[in-house]
Protein backbone atom coordinates (compact mmCIF):
# COMPACT_ATOMS: atom_id res chain seq x y z
CA UNK A 1 0.00 0.00 0.00
CA UNK A 2 3.07 2.94 1.11
CA UNK A 3 3.89 2.40 -2.76
CA UNK A 4 2.76 5.28 -5.06
CA UNK A 5 2.57 2.99 -8.01
CA UNK A 6 3.35 -0.44 -9.46
CA UNK A 7 6.40 0.42 -12.21
CA UNK A 8 6.37 -3.68 -13.46
CA UNK A 9 2.66 -3.12 -13.89
CA UNK A 10 2.82 0.50 -15.45
CA UNK A 11 5.09 -1.35 -17.70
CA UNK A 12 3.05 -4.38 -18.39
CA UNK A 13 0.62 -1.50 -19.45
CA UNK A 14 2.59 0.35 -21.41
CA UNK A 15 4.04 -3.04 -23.42
CA UNK A 16 0.50 -3.99 -23.83
CA UNK A 17 -0.60 -0.31 -25.48
CA UNK A 18 2.74 -0.40 -27.72
CA UNK A 19 1.75 -4.42 -29.05
CA UNK A 20 -1.51 -3.49 -29.67
CA UNK A 21 0.03 -0.39 -31.85
CA UNK A 22 1.96 -2.20 -33.57
CA UNK A 23 -0.41 -4.75 -34.51
CA UNK A 24 -3.35 -2.24 -35.74
CA UNK A 25 -1.11 1.08 -36.59
CA UNK A 26 -4.15 2.99 -36.10
CA UNK A 27 -2.72 6.24 -34.46
CA UNK A 28 1.04 5.99 -35.83
CA UNK A 29 -0.79 5.81 -39.43
CA UNK A 30 -3.62 8.31 -38.82
CA UNK A 31 -1.11 10.25 -37.47
CA UNK A 32 1.82 10.44 -40.22
CA UNK A 33 -0.90 11.13 -42.23
CA UNK A 34 -2.26 13.64 -40.61
CA UNK A 35 1.60 15.43 -40.34
CA UNK A 36 2.05 15.29 -43.64
CA UNK A 37 -1.07 16.84 -44.70
CA UNK A 38 -1.27 19.27 -42.65
CA UNK A 39 2.49 19.95 -43.75
CA UNK A 40 1.32 20.21 -47.21
CA UNK A 41 -1.90 22.43 -46.95
CA UNK A 42 0.65 24.54 -45.47
CA UNK A 43 2.96 24.81 -48.07
CA UNK A 44 0.57 25.44 -50.55
CA UNK A 45 -1.00 28.33 -47.87
CA UNK A 46 2.31 29.92 -48.02
CA UNK A 47 3.43 29.53 -51.44
CA UNK A 48 6.31 31.31 -52.38
CA UNK A 49 6.13 33.54 -49.17
CA UNK A 50 8.73 33.67 -46.83
CA UNK A 51 7.14 33.27 -43.35
CA UNK A 52 8.52 35.40 -40.46
CA UNK A 53 10.40 33.54 -37.38
CA UNK A 54 6.54 34.77 -35.26
CA UNK A 55 4.76 32.93 -37.97
CA UNK A 56 6.70 29.97 -38.66
CA UNK A 57 7.51 28.99 -34.72
CA UNK A 58 3.30 29.36 -34.59
CA UNK A 59 3.12 27.24 -36.88
CA UNK A 60 5.33 24.27 -35.62
CA UNK A 61 3.25 24.11 -32.46
CA UNK A 62 -0.24 24.78 -34.17
CA UNK A 63 0.43 21.52 -36.04
CA UNK A 64 2.21 19.59 -33.40
CA UNK A 65 -1.14 20.60 -30.76
CA UNK A 66 -3.69 19.74 -33.46
CA UNK A 67 -1.73 16.20 -34.38
CA UNK A 68 -1.33 15.22 -30.96
CA UNK A 69 -5.13 15.72 -30.22
CA UNK A 70 -6.13 13.46 -32.93
CA UNK A 71 -4.00 11.02 -31.81
CA UNK A 72 -4.52 10.88 -27.71
CA UNK A 73 -8.09 11.25 -28.11
CA UNK A 74 -8.19 7.52 -28.45
CA UNK A 75 -5.86 6.50 -25.31
CA UNK A 76 -8.74 5.83 -23.17
CA UNK A 77 -11.78 5.41 -25.66
CA UNK A 78 -10.14 2.53 -27.07
CA UNK A 79 -10.18 0.67 -23.82
CA UNK A 80 -14.12 1.50 -23.43
CA UNK A 81 -15.08 0.62 -27.07
CA UNK A 82 -12.94 -2.73 -26.57
CA UNK A 83 -15.05 -3.60 -23.11
CA UNK A 84 -11.17 -3.93 -21.59
CA UNK A 85 -12.12 -1.35 -19.01
CA UNK A 86 -13.15 -3.80 -16.29
CA UNK A 87 -10.10 -6.00 -16.25
CA UNK A 88 -8.03 -3.10 -16.65
CA UNK A 89 -9.91 -2.72 -13.38
CA UNK A 90 -9.05 -6.17 -11.87
CA UNK A 91 -5.24 -6.26 -12.67
CA UNK A 92 -4.00 -3.21 -11.51
CA UNK A 93 -4.61 0.17 -9.48
CA UNK A 94 -5.38 3.41 -11.07
CA UNK A 95 -2.38 5.29 -10.66
CA UNK A 96 -0.16 2.45 -12.33
CA UNK A 97 -2.70 2.55 -15.38
CA UNK A 98 -2.17 6.20 -15.68
CA UNK A 99 1.45 6.16 -15.74
CA UNK A 100 1.26 3.20 -18.22
CA UNK A 101 -0.71 5.43 -20.29
CA UNK A 102 1.36 8.42 -19.66
CA UNK A 103 4.86 6.81 -20.93
CA UNK A 104 2.71 5.31 -23.79
CA UNK A 105 1.07 8.54 -24.54
CA UNK A 106 4.92 9.82 -23.93
CA UNK A 107 6.50 7.83 -26.68
CA UNK A 108 3.97 8.33 -29.22
CA UNK A 109 3.91 12.04 -29.02
CA UNK A 110 8.02 11.97 -28.96
CA UNK A 111 8.25 9.61 -32.39
CA UNK A 112 5.51 12.01 -34.18
CA UNK A 113 7.14 15.44 -32.92
CA UNK A 114 10.62 14.11 -34.05
CA UNK A 115 8.78 13.20 -37.15
CA UNK A 116 6.71 16.33 -37.67
CA UNK A 117 10.51 18.84 -36.73
CA UNK A 118 12.22 16.99 -38.91
CA UNK A 119 10.05 16.95 -42.18
CA UNK A 120 9.08 21.26 -40.66
CA UNK A 121 12.97 22.09 -40.99
CA UNK A 122 13.23 20.03 -44.44
CA UNK A 123 10.30 21.90 -46.00
CA UNK A 124 10.14 25.09 -44.66
CA UNK A 125 13.65 26.64 -45.94
CA UNK A 126 13.25 29.80 -43.69
CA UNK A 127 12.77 27.88 -40.48
CA UNK A 128 16.51 27.90 -39.32
CA UNK A 129 17.56 26.95 -35.90
CA UNK A 130 19.95 29.45 -34.25
CA UNK A 131 20.57 27.92 -31.15
CA UNK A 132 19.83 24.36 -31.86
CA UNK A 133 19.68 23.11 -27.64
CA UNK A 134 17.27 25.47 -26.79
CA UNK A 135 15.32 24.16 -30.05
CA UNK A 136 16.12 20.38 -28.54
CA UNK A 137 15.01 21.23 -25.33
CA UNK A 138 11.81 23.22 -26.01
CA UNK A 139 10.62 20.01 -27.77
CA UNK A 140 11.57 17.72 -25.55
CA UNK A 141 9.93 19.44 -22.81
CA UNK A 142 6.94 20.66 -24.86
CA UNK A 143 6.09 16.95 -25.56
CA UNK A 144 6.53 15.98 -22.08
CA UNK A 145 4.24 18.50 -21.17
CA UNK A 146 1.70 18.10 -23.82
CA UNK A 147 1.63 14.41 -23.34
CA UNK A 148 0.76 14.39 -19.05
CA UNK A 149 -2.09 17.47 -20.00
CA UNK A 150 -3.34 14.99 -22.86
CA UNK A 151 -3.42 11.82 -20.89
CA UNK A 152 -5.84 12.80 -18.40
CA UNK A 153 -7.94 14.93 -20.94
CA UNK A 154 -8.09 12.04 -22.64
CA UNK A 155 -9.12 9.87 -19.15
CA UNK A 156 -12.12 12.07 -19.02
CA UNK A 157 -13.70 12.23 -22.57
CA UNK A 158 -13.20 8.31 -22.77
CA UNK A 159 -16.59 8.58 -20.46
CA UNK A 160 -18.18 11.65 -22.17
CA UNK A 161 -20.68 10.95 -25.61
CA UNK A 162 -19.24 13.84 -27.80
CA UNK A 163 -15.72 11.93 -27.46
CA UNK A 164 -13.57 13.59 -30.29
CA UNK A 165 -15.06 16.87 -31.07
CA UNK A 166 -14.75 17.65 -26.90
CA UNK A 167 -10.64 16.50 -26.69
CA UNK A 168 -9.36 20.38 -27.89
CA UNK A 169 -12.20 21.87 -27.07
CA UNK A 170 -11.02 20.73 -22.81
CA UNK A 171 -7.42 20.19 -23.86
CA UNK A 172 -7.00 23.89 -24.92
CA UNK A 173 -7.53 26.10 -21.86
CA UNK A 174 -5.45 23.58 -19.83
CA UNK A 175 -2.87 23.80 -22.74
CA UNK A 176 -2.42 27.82 -23.45
CA UNK A 177 -0.08 28.44 -20.92
CA UNK A 178 2.56 25.57 -22.23
CA UNK A 179 1.95 26.38 -25.83
CA UNK A 180 2.45 30.17 -25.61
CA UNK A 181 6.12 29.41 -23.46
CA UNK A 182 6.61 26.88 -26.42
CA UNK A 183 6.67 29.26 -28.69
CA UNK A 184 8.01 31.87 -27.09
CA UNK A 185 11.01 29.74 -26.50
CA UNK A 186 11.11 28.17 -30.34
CA UNK A 187 10.65 31.81 -31.49
CA UNK A 188 14.39 32.50 -29.32
CA UNK A 189 15.69 29.80 -30.42
CA UNK A 190 15.14 30.82 -33.88
CA UNK A 191 16.82 34.30 -33.18
CA UNK A 192 19.85 32.71 -32.04
CA UNK A 193 19.25 34.12 -28.12
CA UNK A 194 21.93 32.70 -25.66
CA UNK A 195 21.11 29.71 -23.47
CA UNK A 196 21.19 31.36 -20.29
CA UNK A 197 18.13 33.85 -21.49
CA UNK A 198 15.89 30.87 -22.14
CA UNK A 199 16.44 29.16 -18.64
CA UNK A 200 13.08 30.70 -16.79
CA UNK A 201 10.99 29.41 -19.90
CA UNK A 202 12.11 25.67 -19.39
CA UNK A 203 11.85 25.89 -15.65
CA UNK A 204 8.07 26.92 -16.12
CA UNK A 205 8.01 24.39 -19.20
CA UNK A 206 9.08 21.92 -16.13
CA UNK A 207 6.89 23.32 -13.35
CA UNK A 208 3.91 22.56 -15.62
CA UNK A 209 4.58 19.12 -16.30
CA UNK A 210 4.91 18.63 -12.17
CA UNK A 211 2.19 20.30 -11.59
CA UNK A 212 -0.26 18.80 -14.05
CA UNK A 213 1.64 15.01 -13.23
CA UNK A 214 1.01 15.25 -9.61
CA UNK A 215 -3.03 16.32 -10.07
CA UNK A 216 -3.88 13.76 -12.81
CA UNK A 217 -2.31 11.58 -10.30
CA UNK A 218 -4.15 12.35 -7.25
CA UNK A 219 -7.35 13.37 -9.36
CA UNK A 220 -7.23 9.83 -11.96
CA UNK A 221 -9.02 7.82 -8.99
CA UNK A 222 -12.31 9.92 -9.51
CA UNK A 223 -12.04 9.71 -12.94
CA UNK A 224 -11.36 5.71 -13.75
CA UNK A 225 -13.90 4.70 -11.05
CA UNK A 226 -17.15 4.42 -12.09
CA UNK B 1 -36.41 41.69 2.65
CA UNK B 2 -34.45 44.38 4.49
CA UNK B 3 -31.67 43.17 2.86
CA UNK B 4 -32.98 43.69 -0.61
CA UNK B 5 -34.07 46.83 -0.30
CA UNK B 6 -30.92 48.12 1.42
CA UNK B 7 -28.81 46.79 -1.36
CA UNK B 8 -31.63 47.89 -4.25
CA UNK B 9 -30.56 51.58 -2.74
CA UNK B 10 -26.65 50.71 -2.16
CA UNK B 11 -26.37 49.83 -5.67
CA UNK B 12 -28.46 53.11 -7.38
CA UNK B 13 -26.56 55.45 -4.67
CA UNK B 14 -23.54 53.82 -6.33
CA UNK B 15 -24.47 54.32 -9.89
CA UNK B 16 -25.43 57.62 -9.32
CA UNK B 17 -22.07 58.43 -7.61
CA UNK B 18 -20.01 56.45 -9.96
CA UNK B 19 -21.41 58.50 -13.05
CA UNK B 20 -22.60 62.00 -12.35
CA UNK B 21 -20.05 63.15 -9.47
CA UNK B 22 -17.87 65.93 -11.23
CA UNK B 23 -14.48 65.37 -11.66
CA UNK B 24 -12.07 68.45 -11.06
CA UNK B 25 -8.47 68.64 -11.64
CA UNK B 26 -8.12 69.34 -7.16
CA UNK B 27 -10.95 68.04 -5.52
CA UNK B 28 -11.59 70.19 -2.26
CA UNK B 29 -15.22 68.64 -1.12
CA UNK B 30 -16.11 65.26 -0.43
CA UNK B 31 -18.63 65.30 -3.82
CA UNK B 32 -15.94 65.61 -6.28
CA UNK B 33 -13.51 63.13 -8.06
CA UNK B 34 -9.72 63.53 -8.57
CA UNK B 35 -9.33 63.39 -13.13
CA UNK B 36 -7.04 60.57 -13.18
CA UNK B 37 -4.75 61.88 -16.19
CA UNK B 38 -5.15 60.13 -19.27
CA UNK B 39 -8.30 58.54 -18.68
CA UNK B 40 -10.65 61.44 -17.46
CA UNK B 41 -14.42 60.36 -17.64
CA UNK B 42 -13.06 56.66 -19.23
CA UNK B 43 -11.94 56.03 -15.59
CA UNK B 44 -15.48 56.05 -14.11
CA UNK B 45 -15.44 52.27 -15.70
CA UNK B 46 -13.64 51.42 -12.81
CA UNK B 47 -16.49 51.26 -10.55
CA UNK B 48 -18.57 48.94 -12.90
CA UNK B 49 -15.84 46.66 -14.57
CA UNK B 50 -13.40 45.95 -11.72
CA UNK B 51 -16.36 44.64 -9.38
CA UNK B 52 -17.67 42.09 -12.65
CA UNK B 53 -14.27 40.81 -13.23
CA UNK B 54 -13.77 40.67 -9.00
CA UNK B 55 -17.45 38.58 -9.11
CA UNK B 56 -16.29 36.30 -12.00
CA UNK B 57 -13.18 35.42 -10.45
CA UNK B 58 -14.92 34.76 -6.67
CA UNK B 59 -17.46 32.58 -8.71
CA UNK B 60 -14.63 30.90 -9.92
CA UNK B 61 -13.24 30.50 -6.92
CA UNK B 62 -16.55 29.15 -5.35
CA UNK B 63 -17.28 26.58 -8.24
CA UNK B 64 -13.68 25.06 -7.86
CA UNK B 65 -14.15 24.80 -3.63
CA UNK B 66 -17.51 23.15 -4.18
CA UNK B 67 -16.25 21.03 -6.81
CA UNK B 68 -13.37 19.55 -4.38
CA UNK B 69 -16.26 19.32 -1.89
CA UNK B 70 -18.10 17.11 -3.72
CA UNK B 71 -14.89 14.92 -4.35
CA UNK B 72 -14.44 14.51 -0.33
CA UNK B 73 -18.19 13.97 0.06
CA UNK B 74 -19.98 12.56 -2.95
CA UNK B 75 -23.06 15.17 -1.76
CA UNK B 76 -24.80 16.10 -5.07
CA UNK B 77 -25.98 19.65 -3.67
CA UNK B 78 -22.45 20.45 -4.00
CA UNK B 79 -22.11 19.50 -6.85
CA UNK B 80 -25.23 21.79 -7.89
CA UNK B 81 -23.59 24.34 -5.88
CA UNK B 82 -20.10 23.99 -8.05
CA UNK B 83 -22.50 24.56 -11.23
CA UNK B 84 -24.73 27.11 -10.32
CA UNK B 85 -21.56 29.19 -9.01
CA UNK B 86 -20.03 28.43 -12.26
CA UNK B 87 -22.73 29.82 -14.50
CA UNK B 88 -23.27 32.65 -12.43
CA UNK B 89 -19.49 33.42 -13.19
CA UNK B 90 -19.98 32.74 -16.73
CA UNK B 91 -22.59 35.53 -16.88
CA UNK B 92 -20.24 38.19 -14.87
CA UNK B 93 -17.57 37.22 -16.87
CA UNK B 94 -18.87 37.89 -19.89
CA UNK B 95 -20.20 41.55 -18.70
CA UNK B 96 -16.53 42.06 -17.64
CA UNK B 97 -15.27 41.25 -21.02
CA UNK B 98 -17.74 43.19 -22.82
CA UNK B 99 -17.37 46.22 -20.42
CA UNK B 100 -13.77 46.06 -21.17
CA UNK B 101 -13.60 45.49 -24.62
CA UNK B 102 -16.05 48.80 -24.79
CA UNK B 103 -13.95 50.73 -22.74
CA UNK B 104 -10.26 49.72 -24.93
CA UNK B 105 -12.49 50.73 -28.40
CA UNK B 106 -12.11 54.11 -26.44
CA UNK B 107 -9.10 54.22 -24.57
CA UNK B 108 -6.76 51.88 -26.64
CA UNK B 109 -8.70 52.64 -29.89
CA UNK B 110 -9.69 48.60 -30.56
CA UNK B 111 -12.15 46.45 -28.78
CA UNK B 112 -9.36 43.41 -28.95
CA UNK B 113 -5.63 43.76 -28.80
CA UNK B 114 -4.64 40.97 -26.61
CA UNK B 115 -3.35 42.92 -23.68
CA UNK B 116 -2.22 40.29 -20.83
CA UNK B 117 -5.79 41.38 -18.65
CA UNK B 118 -7.97 40.51 -22.28
CA UNK B 119 -5.83 37.32 -22.87
CA UNK B 120 -6.70 36.37 -19.17
CA UNK B 121 -10.48 36.75 -19.31
CA UNK B 122 -10.15 35.08 -22.55
CA UNK B 123 -8.71 31.93 -20.95
CA UNK B 124 -11.17 32.41 -17.85
CA UNK B 125 -14.15 32.46 -20.67
CA UNK B 126 -12.47 29.36 -22.33
CA UNK B 127 -12.44 27.38 -19.18
CA UNK B 128 -15.92 27.86 -18.31
CA UNK B 129 -16.98 27.06 -22.08
CA UNK B 130 -15.16 23.77 -22.27
CA UNK B 131 -16.85 23.00 -18.31
CA UNK B 132 -20.55 23.60 -19.36
CA UNK B 133 -19.41 21.34 -22.84
CA UNK B 134 -18.33 18.90 -21.00
CA UNK B 135 -21.08 18.45 -18.38
CA UNK B 136 -23.85 18.35 -21.27
CA UNK B 137 -22.00 15.46 -22.72
CA UNK B 138 -22.29 13.18 -19.82
CA UNK B 139 -25.55 11.89 -19.02
CA UNK B 140 -24.91 10.03 -16.09
CA UNK B 141 -25.23 12.32 -12.84
CA UNK B 142 -22.87 11.33 -10.75
CA UNK B 143 -20.67 10.74 -13.33
CA UNK B 144 -21.03 14.16 -14.53
CA UNK B 145 -20.47 15.73 -11.25
CA UNK B 146 -17.08 13.98 -10.90
CA UNK B 147 -15.93 14.30 -13.36
CA UNK B 148 -16.65 18.43 -14.33
CA UNK B 149 -14.97 18.66 -10.54
CA UNK B 150 -11.79 16.83 -11.80
CA UNK B 151 -12.32 19.41 -15.05
CA UNK B 152 -12.41 22.85 -13.07
CA UNK B 153 -9.26 21.63 -10.72
CA UNK B 154 -7.14 21.41 -13.41
CA UNK B 155 -7.97 24.29 -14.99
CA UNK B 156 -7.77 26.01 -11.99
CA UNK B 157 -4.45 24.84 -11.14
CA UNK B 158 -3.08 26.19 -14.92
CA UNK B 159 -4.37 29.78 -14.07
CA UNK B 160 -1.02 30.60 -11.95
CA UNK B 161 1.08 30.00 -14.37
CA UNK B 162 -0.23 32.93 -16.79
CA UNK B 163 0.93 35.19 -14.18
CA UNK B 164 4.26 33.87 -14.85
CA UNK B 165 4.38 33.57 -18.40
CA UNK B 166 2.18 36.68 -20.17
CA UNK B 167 4.68 39.06 -18.47
CA UNK B 168 7.42 37.37 -20.18
CA UNK B 169 5.51 37.35 -23.13
CA UNK B 170 3.92 41.20 -23.56
CA UNK B 171 3.46 44.45 -21.02
CA UNK B 172 0.14 45.13 -19.98
CA UNK B 173 -1.61 48.98 -20.97
CA UNK B 174 -4.07 47.87 -18.16
CA UNK B 175 -4.50 51.24 -16.03
CA UNK B 176 -4.17 49.58 -12.73
CA UNK B 177 -0.68 50.20 -12.95
CA UNK B 178 -1.66 53.90 -14.00
CA UNK B 179 -3.69 54.74 -11.44
CA UNK B 180 -2.10 52.25 -8.94
CA UNK B 181 1.90 52.43 -9.43
CA UNK B 182 3.23 50.93 -6.02
CA UNK B 183 0.53 48.38 -6.19
CA UNK B 184 -0.91 50.14 -2.61
CA UNK B 185 -3.91 51.75 -2.45
CA UNK B 186 -4.11 55.30 -2.45
CA UNK B 187 -6.92 56.52 -4.20
CA UNK B 188 -8.76 59.28 -4.13
CA UNK B 189 -11.09 58.58 -0.30
CA UNK B 190 -14.38 59.34 -2.31
CA UNK B 191 -13.69 57.31 -5.51
CA UNK B 192 -12.01 54.43 -2.93
CA UNK B 193 -15.67 54.39 -1.08
CA UNK B 194 -18.00 54.39 -4.06
CA UNK B 195 -15.81 51.37 -5.41
CA UNK B 196 -15.74 49.19 -2.49
CA UNK B 197 -19.45 50.46 -2.00
CA UNK B 198 -20.12 48.27 -5.37
CA UNK B 199 -17.67 45.57 -4.79
CA UNK B 200 -19.82 44.95 -1.88
CA UNK B 201 -23.14 45.41 -3.90
CA UNK B 202 -22.07 43.58 -6.69
CA UNK B 203 -20.69 40.50 -4.61
CA UNK B 204 -24.02 40.79 -2.47
CA UNK B 205 -26.29 40.61 -5.47
CA UNK B 206 -24.20 37.70 -7.00
CA UNK B 207 -24.88 35.93 -2.99
CA UNK B 208 -28.25 36.39 -3.50
CA UNK B 209 -28.57 35.67 -6.99
CA UNK B 210 -26.64 32.33 -6.09
CA UNK B 211 -29.09 31.63 -3.44
CA UNK B 212 -31.81 31.63 -5.72
CA UNK B 213 -30.78 29.44 -8.00
CA UNK B 214 -29.56 26.87 -5.49
CA UNK B 215 -32.94 27.21 -3.69
CA UNK B 216 -34.84 26.48 -7.38
CA UNK B 217 -32.66 23.69 -8.34
CA UNK B 218 -32.82 22.00 -5.43
CA UNK B 219 -36.58 22.21 -5.42
CA UNK B 220 -36.24 20.72 -8.97
CA UNK B 221 -34.24 17.35 -8.06
CA UNK B 222 -36.67 16.76 -5.34
CA UNK B 223 -39.23 17.09 -8.01
CA UNK B 224 -37.34 14.65 -10.76
CA UNK B 225 -36.37 12.13 -7.97
CA UNK B 226 -40.43 12.41 -6.97
CA UNK B 227 -40.74 11.53 -10.79
CA UNK B 228 -38.52 8.63 -11.13
CA UNK B 229 -39.83 6.91 -7.86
Amino acid sequence: MNKIFNINSALTIFIKDFRSELRTRYALNALIMFVITTLAIILFAVANETPSIEISAGILWIVIFFSAMSGMARTFVSEEERGTVMTLHLIAKPSTIFFGKLLFNLILLFLMNIFTVVLYIILIPSFIVQNASIFILTVVLGTIGLSAASTIIAAIIAKSNTKGTLYPVLSFPILLPLLMIVIKSTKSALEGVEFAKAMGDFQVMIAYFVVITAVSYLLFDYVWKD
Amino acid sequence: MVFKIVLGIGLTLVIIAGIALPMVPNPSSFFELPVVPGLEDKARIIFFHVPTAWVCVIAFIASLIYGIQYLRTKEILYDIKSVTAASLGFLFCILATVTGAIWSKFTWGAFWNWDPRQTSIFVLLLIYGAYFALRSSIEVEEKRASLSAVYSIIAGLTVPFFIFIIPRIVSSLHPDPIINPQGKIHMNPTMFLIFLASLTGFTAVYLWMFNLRIRFSKIQYQQQMKEQE
